[in-house]
């Protein structure tokens, strides 16, 4: 069973989304993500400055096996990508909801609450999946 | 549901990630790929390879057979028990599959082929023994296990009888030899010494749990992928198929044109071409960041046909086809953009070493 925790809302396409202050959100994938793509070997994040869509591919994570696409859960402008991962992608593999952040971002309009899931909401999105 | 291996659910009581692999329900890993790929580098692991295919022929005339059948030549071969890897071909000389043929007496020849190309391998031998009155036997009631890494061998003696122990340890490299109902040899798919063991199906599980027990880790086909790769080693499906001929796959050095009179099917082929090829299969070391996939374009011209992350080198590798003598480096294209890859020759990984420069 992958660690889904209660503070983050998540995507169906398995990123998680941490709220901070004044409109500041940090981004990653889930637990989930990480166990079913593998060791992960390389990961490409997006450039400070870098206004994204919500829905938009913004970051690439690939295993040893594949490469995926990772997208932006909601609007807004890149502050910062997690610099640490170019030399130790496997932070995303140890630590998805710490080390493992990829990248953070200031939102440009109110988060849709109708796009994203709770923590349960997710728990039942994957046992659903079949996961 | 695809075909599973008598050691299924061994597997997945030892945690193994399950994925189609050519029909075959295969274990990917059993945790952690790259883990399961260093510990075959540094000690020892072990792979579960029955979905591969066993076929023993035989008969009077079988040394002739094969030597019309595969492209390099089993008269080669003068010990019982010697192996030959071989490439089968079309009359235009594309790869049906690559193999590896034991020569086991003078009567009887035992072909190991790919999972995913079984079937079709099988009509394709079927069709050519008659005219040799050739038997030829699939050995379902086999499972196969392989032991590979620098301690391979010394943690599998141990379990074995001790009195096949002395012989089995005096193998020497690509030679393998029967033990009762076992057929063990020195050889393998990951550039590390080791064995390769063709056991009774009934046999497999309590050898693989007294394999385990002496501390070979269970690695999954996805280390096996990486660890062929690094040891520059070609994958049937990517770097060969029908459309390319031994010659654009790295494999030249796997036809035996001499005797110039052993007439083996796609010869003329060959020989009409000049015994050359415009393409060739080069190796390719990724210089930048990013990870070369299978079919990634090469600029100024070519394909990758088969790419991962090396662990050994912490690098991304590749094989690939391109036209014969282009000039290192090349460029890349991964998802729109360039990226420069060195030009290298295979192997990239070697018992455990590192064959090629990497500049850090």
């Amino acid at each position: 069973m992958s660690n889904i925790p209660n503070d983050l809302r998540y995507t169906k396409s398995h990123e998680w989304v941490r709220a901070g202050k004044d409109g500041a959100v940090e981004i990653g994938i889930s637990d989930h993500a990480q166990g079913a793509l593998g060791d992960l070997v390389f990961v490409e994040v997006p450039e400070p400055g870098r206004s994204l869509s919500a829905g938009e591919a913004c970051a690439v994570v690939e295993s040893v096996k594949a490469a995926s696409d990772v997208y932006c859960p909601v609007s807004g402008k890149v502050t910062a990508g997690n610099p640490a991962l170019a030399a130790q992608p496997e932070l995303l593999n140890q630590d998805p909801y710490g080390a493992g952040w990829l990248f953070r971002l200031q939102i440009s309009a109110p988060i849709d609450d109708a796009a994203l899931m709770s923590a349960a909401g997710y728990a039942n999105f994957l046992a659903a999946e079949g996961h | 549901m695809g075909q599973k291996t008598v050691l299924y659910d061994t597997h997945v009581l030892q945690g193994a990630k399950i994925v189609d692999f050519g029909g075959w329900e295969m274990p990917l890993h059993y945790g952690s790929q790259i883990d399961e790929h260093n510990v075959v580098r540094r000690d020892s692991g072990m792979f579960d390879v029955s979905h591969m295919g066993v076929v023993d022929l035989r008969g009077d005339r079988v040394l002739e057979f094969l030597r019309g059948l595969l492209a390099n030549d089993v008269a080669r071969l003068k010990t019982p028990g010697k192996a030959l890897y071989s490439c089968m071909l079309l009359p235009s000389g594309g790869v049906i599959d690559d193999l590896i043929v034991y020569f086991m007496s003078d009567t009887w020849f035992r072909l190991v082929v790919n999972a995913g190309t079984r079937a079709k391998d099988l009509a394709w031998i079927r069709r050519h023994a008659m005219s040799c009155s050739v038997s030829v036997a699939e050995r379902d009631d086999l499972a196969m296990i392989a032991i590979q890494g620098p301690k391979a061998r010394e943690r599998v003696l141990p379990i074995l009888p001790a009195a096949w122990r002395t012989r089995a340890s005096k193998l020497a490299v690509f030679q393998g030899g029967c033990f009762d109902s076992w057929f063990i040899a020195r050889t393998g798919y990951t550039g590390e010494d080791g064995f390769e063991v063709m056991l009774p199906v009934v046999d497999a599980i309590a050898t693989w749990t007294a394999l385990r027990a002496t501390g070979i880790q269970p690695a999954g086909l996805g280390a096996r992928d990486t660890l062929r790769l690094e040891a520059g080693m070609n994958l049937y499906g990517n770097d060969m198929d029908e459309d390319h001929h031994p010659l654009e796959c790295g494999l030249a050095w796997t036809v035996a044109f001499e005797p110039a009179e052993r007439d083996f099917i796609g010869r003329q082929v060959l020989e009409g071409l000049g015994r050359t090829s415009d393409d060739e299969l080069v190796g390719l070391l990724l210089e930048e960041r990013g990870v070369l996939r299978s079919h990634q374009k090469i600029i100024p011209a070519g394909e990758v046909t088969s790419g991962t992350f090396s662990p050994t080198l912490n690098r991304s590798i590749a094989l690939a086809r391109v036209p014969r003598n282009t000039a290192s480096p090349v460029q890349v294209e991964i998802r729109g953009k360039l990226h420069v890859a060195s030009i290298v020759k295979p192997p990239f990984v070697r018992h455990g070493r590192a064959l090629i420069p990497i500049q850090p």
